[in-house]
């Protein structure tokens, strides 16, 4: 263009009224354009704890899945050796000769001046081997092991062995040997074999010890390894210790996780998948059809859930050799579905009445046409919304009846029924609980957190008040 | 007002028809079959107890008598326990039950309405971060988790004072109620919490608190007669939820604590196959919820005038 300003007298040629060429950056748009979706993850990656919980559901996923190839012990293979270890116990064990009986001699270098209860042998967890001397004055004579030291209320535990001879004795005590510490008592029984106030006391701490056949069967060292009697092996190593049976208990998290996380995921995503279908129906055919599908909705929704839930258990009935996962999946189907088809029958009704269907209808568009591509997707962040947060209650309800027992049936491990186990050995073996507890937590966590976020990214109006 | 609670109570009786059909229908297609036992050894056995349960009647006409004794308040004798009435088992454990959930629901009630408007009140400062903190906890932690943790508590407080100061397990008496109470009702409270801290902070922002504050209104009539009294609203919503929700998680917390109540007969029940008492309580809590959800829209109704208008 000519500089207009310096010339006050235009002459114009036929150049002048040339097409200019075209230039797209000029009065270019600077704001892009984004579509919902493109703005909802926008709104959802600026939140940082959406995010942070989106990273954890990642990593329970591949706790779950993956978590089996790089950790491969079988969840249901018992340690006999090492039950209810705690994560980090000292798991070495010394090689010994295998087990001879034992005709009550004392071994060389535990002979003692003192008198009473004491040990003949090195005490390990083969055998404890006991004597004491004779007992003037009482009739017969029990001995009991605790594990607890014995206090003024005299609970002295286990009775293991009664004499009825009061003389100098023996015993062998191999019943269940823990590498721990014991409290024997020898108690003195009176003639009508009642507990008198006289007893000997004796604390022993068990050794744990391997036999060399038991190394080369459990697989504890290399075939080709050079073991001699004396040596310290470690027994199998368990980095989130062991249960009740001695399984470990890293792996039952992870078969574990599969069956939470199935149940959590997979049935509420066929729940809200039938709530959809049949709020939507309902929603678009309205009138009679409508009135009727939401009463029978209704019926199922006054149904107390989890008492339904237990009933359908007993209903589906566990059979043997099954895992109880599919009745759960379906009862959890039959009982929720009508909250979200209730929620998307709102919507549909609300989008019934916009312009943008009218104005479709207007043009000849079916109805299939209409629910597919006006109605669904614009119900569908509300519809996400619900999903997220349908998984923490799916998972609690897993959690739940699994922990009464009315869920997955053993050996099939689940957070819930893992929960369950622990809680019987809660006050010595709390590890056995704490850690499919924090699973089930942060799952739950990660899920409701991530809801928040959707919520607050996708729908304006459910958006909470921060 | 008459109207609206005539109404609901007949759409209550009509859910209860249908619990109580849905029971009968889901335990007479239970697999196996309720006398199956060692007991009945012989043909002729078999068919004493078949007749003395009904069992020998056609379904049609089990379930009229089913539905007649129900009725007249009768759910029968207990498979497992010769002689023994369910109503009698209703009549002895379910007291137990709604102690510790009135309990609890109170508690959690309270707390929430409390902790709910605090956090409100604070908005963004610490007491708010704290509790909100506490209280995305109290809605991932499993009930169980906090039954055991509480009972964990009490054995360690118990063993530093060297005196029991409550106890670990059990019933009777009102100490024996607290911890169960109070584990029962965390979760509830958690939700309660947020949902009272969202409606507060709605409320707290709206032209007629705004118009109070300007007239020169104390802040404690402010706070106590405009804003709380709106804020509860949402939370007098979801309390009959929270009731049945509260009733049925009893069940966790009656079997760690070693309480009594109807839930813990009922998951026994269930586990010993004992049908007509599975039946009994499902369809005597299902009741017993269904009228509470009732009552507490009843009560919402009363409390806020708009609703009855609807």
């Amino acid at each position: 263009m000519s500089d207009l300003s310096s010339t006050r007298l235009v002459t114009l040629s036929a150049d002048d009224f040339a097409p200019l060429p075209h230039r797209d950056d000029v009065h270019g748009i600077n704001r892009p354009s984004r579509s919902y979706w493109q703005d909802a993850w926008r709104r959802l990656k600026s939140n940082r704890r959406a995010l942070f919980s989106l990273w954890l559901i990642l990593g329970l996923l591949a706790f779950a899945l993956l978590g089996p190839l790089l950790w491969q012990v079988d969840p249901s293979r018992q340690d006999i050796d090492q039950i209810s270890q705690a994560p980090g116990a000292d798991r070495s064990a010394e090689i010994v000769p295998e087990y001879t009986a034992w005709n009550g001699s004392v071994q060389p270098g535990f002979e003692s001046d003192a008198a009473g209860l004491r040990i003949a042998a090195d005490a390990n967890s083969q055998a404890v081997r006991l004597v004491w001397d004779a007992v003037p004055g009482a009739s017969a004579l029990r001995l009991y092991r605790n594990i607890f030291p014995i206090d003024d209320e005299l609970a002295f535990g286990l009775p293991i062995a009664e004499f009825t001879s009061v003389e100098a004795g023996f015993y062998e005590d191999r019943l269940d040997l823990r590498p721990d510490t014991y409290y024997y008592t020898l108690v003195s029984l009176d003639q009508g074999m009642n507990l008198s106030a006289q007893y000997q006391e004796l604390a022993v701490d068990v050794r744990r010890v391997i036999t060399l056949d038991e190394v080369r069967e459990r697989e504890l060292v290399a075939p080709d390894v050079e073991l001699a009697l004396g040596d310290e092996v470690n027994l199998s190593f368990h980095p989130f210790g062991t249960d009740y049976l001695g399984r470990d208990i890293l792996a039952r998290l992870m078969s574990g996780a599969r069956v939470s996380l199935f149940i959590g995921i997979v049935a509420p995503f066929l729940f809200v998948l039938l709530g959809v279908a049949y709020g939507s129906t309902a929603g678009f055919i309205g009138g009679k059809v409508d009135q009727i599908m939401m009463r029978i909705a209704d019926f199922v929704v006054a149904l107390p859930f989890l008492l339904f839930m237990i009933l359908f258990q007993v209903v589906f009935g566990i059979g043997p050799g099954e895992s109880g996962i599919l009745p759960m999946l379906v009862a959890l189907i039959l009982l929720s579905w009508p909250a979200t088809a209730r929620l998307v029958r709102g919507q549909i009704l609300q989008i019934r009445q916009e312009a943008y269907v009218s104005a479709s209808r207007l043009l000849g568009a079916k109805n299939y046409y209409l629910v597919l591509r006006h109605m669904i997707p614009n119900t569908l962040g509300v519809i996400l919304v619900t999903l997220t947060f349908a998984v923490p209650s799916a998972i609690f309800t897993e959690a739940f009846l699994s922990f009464i027992g009315m869920g997955v049936a053993p050996p099939t491990a689940s957070w819930g029924s893992m929960s369950n186990e622990g809680l019987a050995t809660m006050l010595t073996h709390p590890h056995e609980l704490i850690f499919p507890a924090i699973f089930i937590s942060l799952t739950v966590l990660a899920f409701n957190l991530l809801g928040d976020g959707l919520r607050d990214a996708l729908d304006s109006r459910m958006r909470s008040l921060e | 007002m008459w109207q609206y609670t005539l109404k609901r109570l007949l759409q209550g009786v009509i859910t209860v028809w249908f619990i109580a059909t849905a029971t009968f229908l889901a335990m007479h297609s239970v697999p196996g079959d309720p006398i199956s036992g060692e007991r009945a050894a012989t043909e002729a056995i078999r068919a004493n107890l078949a007749a003395r349960y009904g069992l020998d009647k056609p379904l049609g006409e089990q379930y009229v008598i089913y539905i007649g004794n129900f009725l007249k308040g009768d759910f029968g004798i207990s498979f497992t326990q010769q002689n023994r009435q369910v109503n009698d088992i209703i009549r002895e454990h379910f007291p137990v039950s709604a102690t510790l959930g009135i309990l609890a629901v109170l508690f959690a009630a309270l707390g929430g309405v409390l902790w709910g408007a605090l956090t409100a009140i604070y908005r963004n400062r610490l007491p708010d971060t704290v509790i909100m903190f506490l209280v995305i906890l109290g809605i991932s932690v499993p009930s169980f988790v906090f039954a055991a943790l509480g009972q964990l508590a009490l054995v360690n407080i118990n063993n530093f004072f060297g005196v029991s100061i409550l106890p670990v397990a059990g019933w009777g008496t009102v100490s024996h109620m607290i911890v169960p109470a109070l584990v029962l009702g965390m979760g509830t409270m958690a939700y309660l919490t947020r949902l009272m801290r969202s409606s507060m902070l709605e409320i707290i922002h709206s032209d007629y608190v705004r118009t109070a504050k300007a007239k020169g209104l104390p802040a404690e009539r402010v706070f106590l007669k405009h804003q709380l009294r709106n804020a509860i609203l949402p939370v007098v919503t979801v309390l009959g939820p929270a009731i049945a929700a509260i009733t049925t998680g009893g069940f966790v917390v009656e079997l760690v604590f070693a309480i009594p109540g109807l839930g813990r007969y009922f998951v026994q029940a269930v586990q010993q196959l004992d049908y007509t008492v599975i039946m009994g309580t499902t369809v005597f809590y299902g009741s017993f919820l269904v009228f509470m959800v009732i009552l507490v829209d009843l009560l919402y109704g009363w409390i806020d005038p708009r609703v009855r208008v609807q």
